[in-house]
């Protein structure tokens, strides 16, 4: 590994790279039936989790999910200093009362849906930079709250286009730290956030996927790699309408992701048996999804390295009633196997 | 922000625009048809059995209306509505039982956030505009019909 810190245009490579120690993922009912159900910790039935509300409930759902990861990494691995963690809802109030009875320094997060992979790179620059042993990587979305706060309230009937995607009710949760685990992060490319105009709020994929390309092409640029050099290069929740765009976009900048690319929206759900369109999206789709898929599969040597994408759609009811587009972010950061 | 140059939104757009997929017109329009026409004959079916116990044909009306929002309110609550409105579309949106929904669920959803700023404050949210312009075009439509009636015509 090249002992150079700083790579490129915009990325980073770990020196020391931090080790995921434990991952916990903990989904509702819907997730639960689909393709990936028996790989979570922890299928919930009551989507209120005997809470009052949609966003105490999604609270409940970080916490349970926090205190997973921090007991499955046992006694041997030092104590979570510091908390990385942020969801979709206005001002954060997921996380902030989700993860008040944990007593951690928390620092909160806003990246859509792209927050895991905000968490992790930040989480893994606090570990190798020498300011904690451990941190803790956590994000949590709800389909009730998500569709109350950006849509309709649940009871209101209406129809979604086929480009709309579902919003994922869990959390997942990761322990960072210097040793301890089969998996870890060796690089990241954090992202920009890129805007092509696009106003539909019901086609996040497609608002999306020029960011995911945009991260995805500076990454293999700044670290002079491939799509070949990854078994797989895998996006949040771009649903199959952005995953068509994705490769075709990065088929233009000479990048062929043909065959390598995956997408946690699109493994989360069986959009033709459950309806969910599009796929699967929310701040939990990925982070779930690598709890329970990638990481199990990297930490087997089954896969050798992966770019793990999480996507993030930018914006807010005002956002868009004020007639502004829908501008997408994308991080990506690099697991490999150890 | 980095943004795109003009050339590259609308080539862009014309790719999403390929790239994404649309319900069937035919079909949605079929399904809208047989929903919104089973509702319509539901309605027929509550004024005639008015007509015949003796009632006015005004009572009869009001009748009908309260019976189909009281229905849809219902179904509402029971969580159904949105799975006809999902498969029927317009068909159930545009009679009074859309409405009657729309006011609805939001009472449900905000219910939490307490009486005041919850329900009172947001039962309107969907439902709003509609009440809001229904009213103002009634008003026009009546102020033109006032003077067209003054001038004689």
């Amino acid at each position: 590994m090249s002992a150079e810190t700083i790579r490129g245009k915009q990325s980073i490579s770990f020196r020391e790279a931090p080790h995921i120690v434990s991952r916990a993922s903990i989904v509702g009912k819907k997730e639960g039936e689909g393709p990936l159900g028996n790989l979570f910790d922890r299928v919930e039935e009551d989507p209120m989790l005997g809470q009052a509300s949609w966003e105490e409930a999604e609270s409940a759902l970080q916490k349970q999910a926090a205190r997973l990861a921090m007991e499955k990494a046992g006694p041997g691995v030092p104590p979570v200093r510091y908390l990385f963690s942020g969801d979709l809802l206005g001002q954060l109030i997921a996380t902030s009362f989700g993860v008040m009875d944990l007593k951690l320094p928390l620092f909160g997060l806003y990246g859509a849906c792209s927050t895991i992979g905000e968490a992790l790179m930040l989480g893994a620059m606090t570990v190798q930079g020498g300011y904690s042993d451990a941190v803790l990587a956590l994000t949590s979305s709800h389909f009730g709250s998500a569709e109350k706060q950006f849509r309709f309230p649940l009871a209101y009937g209406n129809q979604r286009p086929l480009s709309a995607t579902w919003t994922v009710t869990g959390s997942g949760a990761f322990v960072l730290a210097h040793s301890g685990g089969k998996a870890r992060v060796t690089g990241a490319t954090p992202g920009r956030v890129v805007d092509y105009g696009l106003k539909d709020s019901m086609n996040m994929g497609a608002c999306m996927a020029p960011a995911a390309c945009d991260t995805i092409c500076a990454h293999l640029e700044d670290f002079g790699r491939t799509p070949q050099d990854y078994d797989y290069i895998i996006t949040g929740d771009l649903g199959s309408v952005g995953q068509t765009l994705l490769l075709e976009l990065a088929g233009k900048r000479g990048f062929d992701l043909e065959g390598r690319h995956l997408d946690c929206g699109m493994l989360i759900f069986d959009s033709k048996a459950q309806d969910t369109h599009a796929g699967g999206s929310g701040c939990a789709c990925s982070a779930v999804t690598l709890a329970s898929y990638i990481l199990p599969k990297i930490e087997s040597g089954e896969w050798r390295r992966v770019l793990f994408v999480p996507t993030g759609a930018l914006l807010s009811t005002v956002s868009y009633n004020e007639g502004q587009s829908v501008p997408g972010i994308a991080h990506a950061v690099v697991i490999e196997y150890c | 922000m980095s943004e795109a140059s003009e050339q590259e939104k609308q080539e862009y757009s014309e790719l999403v625009k390929e790239a994404t997929p649309v319900h069937s017109l035919g079909a949605q329009m079929l399904k809208a048809f047989l929903t919104g026409g089973i509702i319509c004959c539901a309605g027929q079916g509550i004024l005639n059995y008015a007509e015949r116990l003796g009632l006015e044909k005004d009572a009869a009306g009001a009748w009908c209306s309260v019976l189909l929002v009281l229905a849809s309110v219902v179904l509402t609550g029971l969580n159904l509505f949105g799975r006809i409105a999902r498969w029927g579309g317009a068909g159930a949106l545009v009679p009074i039982t859309g409405f009657a929904n729309s006011v609805a669920a939001p009472a449900i959803e905000y219910q939490k956030e307490g009486q005041v700023f919850g329900i009172g404050c947001k039962i309107f949210t969907i439902a709003g505009p509609v009440i809001l312009y229904g009213t103002v075009a009634s008003w026009l439509l009546g102020l033109i019909y006032w003077v067209l009636k003054t001038i004689g015509i």
